[in-house]
């Protein structure tokens, strides 16, 4: 393997970004779930901590998503999620059919990752709605419940709380389903550790 | 003439009772108790001194007249409780000390009240932490003022109305140092002091009653009197924020199921005023994404059987 077959995929910002997002997410979804549900997870940590728990890695996705956002803004990372409408369906379905025949039966990956391409067009499209809708809306809608004072009383007939809260753990639900399969992904590779190696030294191998 | 003077006073009589006969009167002073009892200050003659004098009202023995005519035993009189011997002024200082009624000498075994469950409600009462602790001297009318009472919690369909009457119960004496020193013998503690572990607690007292935490709800009985010891009031959000919930025990599942049979059962989940956290408050959502997670799961685990076995 030579140097020439490594790309410094990830800056130390986004690493950064990652890793606290990573963390904060998997806090967020234990201690929802334990919210929401009657799940007896008080024999580890009583309720209190739970939702303290949880706001306290609500705050923490949130600065991590400023990290995330601005770092876009600012360095060459944020035009690997512009969209380009040629192709628009073609090219994801041309993805899942090489995820789901096509890598079993020889065939060369459709889009490989280059230089300037760091995600196939699925996972594009995965990480912008995970990052520009479901990330903000659970954000927003989750400072509006620790703040439920702001949220418009009723909304038609129904509380306004209750569909906030509605949103916000249908939004989480996603962000779940979406980490299971983030995770199962990054497992595709050379060897199942390899994506997760690269996004922790930055370095990512081309075969 | 003496049967005229016998009509005279048969019809001054009946001109009485007529303006004492129960909480009916459109002037509080043209009642023969309240013109007194609804003021700050009454008058009487020092038969001692030999002059009129003029004293303040015991603020306790005013009453919110007001009230009382909207109150569930606005039919009855003050005699009709009271002794009847109130009727003379100034009042024989001996009274006070003549045991009244108690509620359920009325309302024991009358079938009438059979809806209400007296006899259930005492039972319950009986095992609270009033009753056990402060035995007789805690009284039904610690609680349900019997002059202004309403039964509010049946009657009213307004949420928020039930929850500040009902709180206004226990606070009358649980904010008010002096009512609950008669009682308890001690200070009373700072509800906000000892409620601070409690998230958003302003909008929990504004919206949630105090004895849906500090009871033992029971399904069968609408307002449980079983009130709880406060190292066994409920400190788990759960209970509440959860799709069994425990507020839907009582007061909201008396609501909700009036409304549901007028709205339809889906509409009346959404629209429900309890605040609830999440999806799994809605059945269908609760499903959706038990199947969308199974769903996962499964192509998952597929899709890694035929990575497994092609070595990919």
């Amino acid at each position: 393997m030579t140097s020439a077959q490594k790309i410094y995929f990830y800056p130390v910002w986004l690493r950064i970004w990652h890793g606290f997002n990573a963390l904060g997410i998997l806090v967020l979804i234990i201690t929802g779930i334990s919210m929401q549900s009657s799940v007896e997870a008080s024999q580890i940590l009583s309720f209190n901590w739970i939702i303290n728990l949880h706001n306290i890695a609500g705050i923490v996705v949130t600065l991590s998503y400023f990290i995330f956002f601005v770092g876009n803004l600012v360095t060459p990372n944020g035009k690997f999620y512009i969209v380009k409408p040629k192709g628009f369906l073609k090219r994801p379905i041309q993805q899942a059919t090489y995820y789901a025949w096509g890598m079993f039966h020889g065939a060369k990956p459709p889009y490989p990752i280059s230089e300037k391409r760091k995600f196939n067009p699925l996972q594009k499209y995965a990480y912008i709605a995970v990052m520009y809708i479901a990330v903000p809306v659970v954000i927003v809608s989750g400072f509006a419940l620790l703040f439920p004072e702001i949220i418009i009383d009723q909304i038609y007939t129904f509380s306004g709380v209750f569909v906030t809260a509605i949103f916000h753990s249908a939004m989480g639900f996603f962000i779940s389903v979406f980490l299971i399969v983030h995770l199962y992904i990054a497992s595709i590779g050379k060897s199942p550790i390899e994506n997760f190696k690269s996004i922790i030294n930055g370095w990512h191998h081309v075969h | 003439m003496k049967y005229c003077l016998f009509l005279l006073i048969l019809f001054s009589l009946s001109f009485v009772s007529w303006h004492s006969d129960a909480q009916s009167y459109e002037n509080a002073k043209h009642h023969q108790c309240l013109k007194c009892h609804s003021n700050q200050t009454y008058s009487f003659m020092n038969s001692v001194k030999g002059k009129e004098e003029k004293r303040l009202m015991n603020p306790y023995f005013i009453l919110d007249t007001v009230a009382m005519t909207n109150g569930v035993h606005k039919p009855f009189d003050c005699t009709d409780c009271h002794s009847s011997e109130y009727a003379s002024y100034p009042h024989n200082g001996n009274l006070k000390l003549e045991p009244l009624s108690t509620c359920l000498d009325c309302h024991g075994g009358d079938e009438s009240f059979a809806s209400y469950h007296f006899e259930r409600i005492e039972e319950e009462f009986k095992k609270s932490v009033h009753y056990k602790v402060y035995g007789d001297n805690f009284s039904c009318s610690k609680c349900h003022s019997q002059h202004t009472y309403v039964a509010t919690s049946r009657n009213s369909d307004n949420v928020l109305e039930i929850v500040d009457y009902s709180n206004k119960m226990c606070l009358s004496c649980h904010n008010d140092m002096k009512k609950y020193e008669l009682i308890s013998g001690h200070e009373n503690p700072k509800l906000r002091q000892v409620h601070d572990w409690l998230p958003n607690q302003e909008l929990h007292f504004k919206n949630v009653r105090c004895i849906e935490c500090h009871t033992e709800v029971l399904d069968s009985l609408q307002v449980s009197h079983n009130i709880l010891p406060k190292t066994q009031a409920l400190r788990k959000c759960v209970e509440c924020h959860s799709a069994n919930s425990r507020l839907q025990a009582s007061l909201y599942k008396y609501h909700n199921l009036q409304k549901r049979s007028e709205n339809g059962e889906l509409k009346m989940v959404l629209a429900n005023e309890s605040y609830v956290i999440g999806s799994h408050q809605i059945p269908h959502l609760k499903m959706a994404s038990i199947v969308i997670f199974i769903l996962t799961l499964v192509g998952i685990i597929i899709h890694a059987t035929f990575r497994i076995l092609k070595k990919k």
